[in-house]
């Protein structure tokens, strides 16, 4: 029964972008509030160039080698990033805006010459392809998993741990990283851990939903959630229930239209923060104007 | 490679190469100044819907229209943006995260709606995520050129206006140019570059010609029309040099190879040009900091002659090397080489001994007379 | 919406035609709000021509709110708001405006005549470019700030006293009747400070109207006639004798202030304040 679950095309593709929506969420909430939610669209699009990079050095399209290099990727990103912005030449918008397009198109020219004929052409490096999570499988005990399902509750679980178990530490070093360094909570390593999951995440979900389509479940339900809540946990659990809820009504409505289910699921967040900017009790624009008419 | 340049496919990939470098080196230079960087990233994403709407209301691959949509969906992301940050607590990064990913997600939709409708002219869609020179059609080039015409122009007359309200805005409202009005327009103008470079370098990837020509150009200069006109020069160059490499590999996508290019432009400004450039600063830093220990050993030396009352007082090697707590040999080599200092044979069975000489010692007494540590005489 | 409106311009804060002609500056019932929250509330002001005023108060009090308002770079909520009987839309050329220094990404590639020339864009109107008169009227202003030498110097390479002497010259080939300043002597060298202070003078000797947010309450009475203390509210205006005292200082800095009396047997109008916490 449990078996058969696990092999039902439909409930993997809501459960693989229930995943990918909680695990982003989980990340992109201290990426919004960091100020920092390009550093998403940064990371996600110079992990193209670890996964090919690692593809060509061990044909492993997926698993804990390519986890690994794309955390590192991550993290090189970022680091070339805060180098160049350091040399004061360059403003750091600038900056990220330099480093990442070198690495992806460094990493999209290496598929032109390497790798043509594999499954990771241009074409799923920027769409991913989130019906077909169901057919690449793999045997865990007993049962057959897609594989995808796997890898993304294996990158959910470390956010959620690395979530829980700093959560703390991260509050205090995304309010006043000044504070949190004099306090020795090391913000700087927190920091790039919490870029390190993201990337890890990144490349867990880039079968799914590719490279472009993960920024939307890092930075919209945080950003939504922002404009329904002042408190912190409110804006995890959220942030993660949007993000849910915008997979889950993604996929109906892709089926309907037929189009790109990933697409749909992505851009369903936009709805969602849509919704909360119109009318979003405290912080919508409906909001504020009642309030403004009741101050008057 | 220049025999490439009398084919006609190639005049035509090279054409349309220019007008992207002018294009992206004009409009980029504002948005870089401006920190509207990433700006560029997103109404460049946000292109990909509107060259899906294009298609659609032309019913093919009708590089004008496709052009006039995606320059219709990026002024509505920029104006999304715009009106996020400011009516909400959304700050800018996260503004423009929203737009770049929503915008992609609704392209990737269209995408795939077009390709599901079985329309035999589709296929050159995709060719406007990676850009694809090769497909660039003569006709395309009037849209192109269009484009590039109005944006230099616009530039032109309003230059004093653009240029004030990229420096210094409380100022230009001071005076009463309409701040909010040249603001949007210099924004929406970045959308006209990213137009331009659709087809040459596709949506993903031209962040880096709005941003990377601007940069690389500004390490050079000091003012900005020169900065302009170098980031024309260095998009034209990247964009030319782009599109002959990837015309002449098979299978090879021509926005990496423009970007590529342009991104070791940035890398060798932002080090070597001069003034500015980090290698030359580096160098700078060193020769100072070797002229200010030289002077600090002379001034060292001259004290503990004057305190033994002997001009000549030899001093141990090893006595200096405690004294600054680091080795001192090179320091008193270069000195040595200058004249300002001589070995001295003091007792052989012990360490090497330096001396002043006449020249190193009237040395000394003028730094310390030039910081006012000893009396004039 | 009215082509006013869009381009930034207030409509509430129109000046009734030749309202209080004789003041440099009259200000009637203005408040300001951000999000709700009046930042400067029904605000009288009246600033005589031809005097420095100086217009202080704590850090939130609205000083630059104040400016800001009267150059219609922020939208009041309500109020008058005229220079020399006109209303500011009407007369920004006999106005000239030196923000805070911070204001600007000093990185912009530009030389110091060029941002000098800024000054004349006004006069220039729309498509003309600035030439060679527009060069000279520059370097006269660079020769009076000291700063001849270093016209072609690039911007970045300025020291912070430098670029404000940059921002003074460009406000003086603006040629105008009524000077505002946003903290023109905060973080500068004592050499700039005084050569600020002493162009200011001319230009009020020459009969112009000087208006400065200051933050260094010690020389408020060396360098300034007329004083406007500030703290949402008007604390009290008039001129620097009648009006720095002890009680209006106290008034608006509230504790924060620590009073020391300069010992030569003056009044309290005669005590040095000085901000004892910042």
């Amino acid at each position: 029964m449990i078996a058969s679950f696990f092999l039902q095309p439909v409930a993997m593709i809501l459960l693989t972008g229930a995943l990918v929506a909680a695990a982003g969420a989980l990340v992109g909430t201290f990426l919004v509030l960091q100020r920092n939610s390009m550093l998403s669209d940064a990371i996600s699009h110079s992990i193209v160039f670890g996964i090919v990079v690692v593809w060509l050095l061990t044909h492993a399209q997926s698993g804990p080698v390519q986890i690994l290099g794309a955390a590192l990727t991550g993290v090189l990103t970022v680091f070339l990033t805060e180098l160049v912005a350091g040399t004061r030449r360059v403003k750091r918008d600038a900056a990220i805006g330099l480093v990442f397009p070198a690495l992806f198109a460094a990493g999209v020219l290496l598929l032109n010459l390497y790798a043509r004929d594999v499954h990771i052409d241009t074409h799923t490096v920027l769409l991913g392809e989130i019906g077909f999570v169901w057919l690449d499988t793999m045997m865990l005990g007993s049962l057959e998993l897609p594989q995808a399902v796997v890898w993304m509750s294996v990158v959910t679980l470390a956010n959620l741990i690395y979530v829980l178990m700093f959560y703390k530490e991260l509050k205090l070093a995304t309010f006043d990283p000044q504070l949190a360094a004099a306090l020795g909570f090391a913000p700087t390593a927190l920091f790039y851990v919490l870029l390190a999951l993201t990337s890890t995440t990144a490349v867990a979900a880039f079968d799914a939903v590719g490279a472009v389509l993960f920024i939307a479940f890092v930075i919209v339900p945080p950003a939504t959630a922002y404009l329904l809540t002042d408190r912190l946990s409110l804006m995890l659990v959220y942030s993660v229930l949007i993000g849910v809820a915008s997979s889950l009504s993604g996929y109906p409505v892709a089926v309907m239209f037929d189009v790109s289910v990933g697409g749909t699921m992505a851009a369903m967040t936009g709805v969602f923060f849509l919704l909360a900017f119109l009318l979003g009790p405290r912080h919508g624009l409906l909001g504020r104007e009642w309030q403004r008419r009741r101050g008057e | 490679m220049l025999e490439l340049l009398g084919n006609f496919t190639v005049q035509t990939v090279v054409i349309g190469a220019v007008f992207l470098g002018i294009a992206s080196g004009l409009l980029g230079c504002f948005a870089v100044l401006r920190q509207q960087s990433l700006m560029g990233d997103t109404l460049a994403h946000a292109a990909l819907p509107g060259v899906c709407i294009g298609f659609l209301i032309a019913g093919s691959r009708h590089l004008g229209w496709i052009m006039a949509g995606a320059l219709g969906t990026a002024v509505v992301a920029a104006l999304f943006v715009q009106m996020v940050t400011r009516h909400s607590r959304i700050k800018t990064d996260a503004g423009l995260g929203i737009a770049l990913s929503v915008s992609f997600a609704l392209g990737v939709v269209l995408l795939t709606y077009i390709q599901g409708q079985s329309n035999a002219s589709q296929g050159g869609l995709d060719s406007f995520l990676f850009g694809q020179a090769a497909a660039t059609q003569r006709e395309d080039l009037w849209f192109m050129g269009g484009v590039t015409l109005v944006a230099l122009v616009l530039v032109m007359l309003c230059w004093k206006q653009f240029k004030l309200v990229t420096f210094d805005p409380l100022f230009a409202g001071s005076i009463g140019l309409p701040v909010v009005v040249l603001e949007s327009v210099l924004t929406s103008m970045i959308a006209l570059a990213v137009v331009v470079g659709l087809q040459m370098v596709g949506v993903v990837l031209m962040t880096a010609m709005v941003i990377a020509p601007a940069v690389a150009a500004r390490q050079w200069v000091k003012q900005l029309h020169h900065m302009v006109i170098l980031a024309v020069v260095f998009g034209i160059i990247s964009g030319v040099i782009g599109v002959l490499i990837s015309a002449s590999v098979r299978h090879l996508a021509t926005g990496p190879v423009v970007v590529l290019v342009i991104s070791a432009i940035v890398a060798v400004s932002i080090l070597l040009s001069p003034g500015r450039g980090v290698l030359w600063s580096w160098i700078h830093r060193q020769r100072e900091r070797r002229t200010i220990g030289q002077r600090q050993m002379l001034t060292t030396m001259y004290k503990l002659a004057a305190h033994h009352d002997d001009p000549y007082y030899p001093v141990e090697r090893s006595m200096l090397d405690s004294f600054y707590g680091v080795r001192t040999d090179a320091i008193l080599k270069r000195l040595h080489n200058q004249g300002h200092v001589a070995p001295a044979s003091h007792m052989p069975t012990e360490g090497i001994h330096w001396t002043l000489t006449d020249t190193g010692y009237s040395e000394a007494v003028r730094i310390l007379q030039s910081i006012g540590a000893e009396p004039s005489p | 919406m009215s082509i006013r409106k869009l381009l930034g311009k207030n409509d509430t804060a129109q000046c009734h035609r030749l309202h209080e002609p004789d003041q440099a500056l009259h200000i009637e019932d203005l408040t300001v709000a951000y999000e709700g929250k009046p930042v400067l509330w029904d605000i009288d002001i009246n600033i005589p021509p031809g005097v420095m005023a100086a217009i202080i108060g704590p850090n939130g009090a609205g000083k630059s709110t104040l400016i800001k308002a009267v150059l219609g770079l922020v939208r009041p909520t309500a109020g008058h708001i005229c220079i020399h009987g006109h209303p500011p839309a009407e007369s920004l050329r006999r106005i000239a405006y030196v923000p805070q220094r911070s204001a600007v990404d000093w990185d912009f590639p530009t030389t110091v005549l060029d941002v000098v020339m800024m000054g004349r864009y006004a006069h220039l109107g729309w498509f003309r470019w600035p030439g060679r008169r527009e060069r000279r009227h520059a370097m006269e202003a660079l020769e009076s700030v000291g700063m001849a030498e270093l016209s072609h110097r690039q911007i970045s390479q300025l020291s912070g006293g430098q670029q404000q002497r940059v921002f003074l010259a460009r406000a003086m080939v603006q040629d105008a009747d009524v000077y505002f300043l946003d903290e023109p002597m905060a973080g500068v060298d004592a050499t700039t400070e005084k050569t600020v202070v002493r162009l200011l003078q001319e230009l009020r000797d020459a009969g112009k109207t000087v208006i400065v947010v200051h933050h260094d309450l010690q020389t408020v009475r060396d360098y300034f006639d007329w004083l406007v203390i500030l703290n949402v509210r008007v604390v009290a205006q008039g001129r620097v004798p009648e009006v720095y005292t002890g009680e209006n200082l106290r008034r608006a800095y509230g504790g924060r202030i620590a009073l020391i009396d300069s010992g030569t047997g003056e009044d309290s109008s005669g005590a040095v304040a000085r901000e004892a916490s910042r």
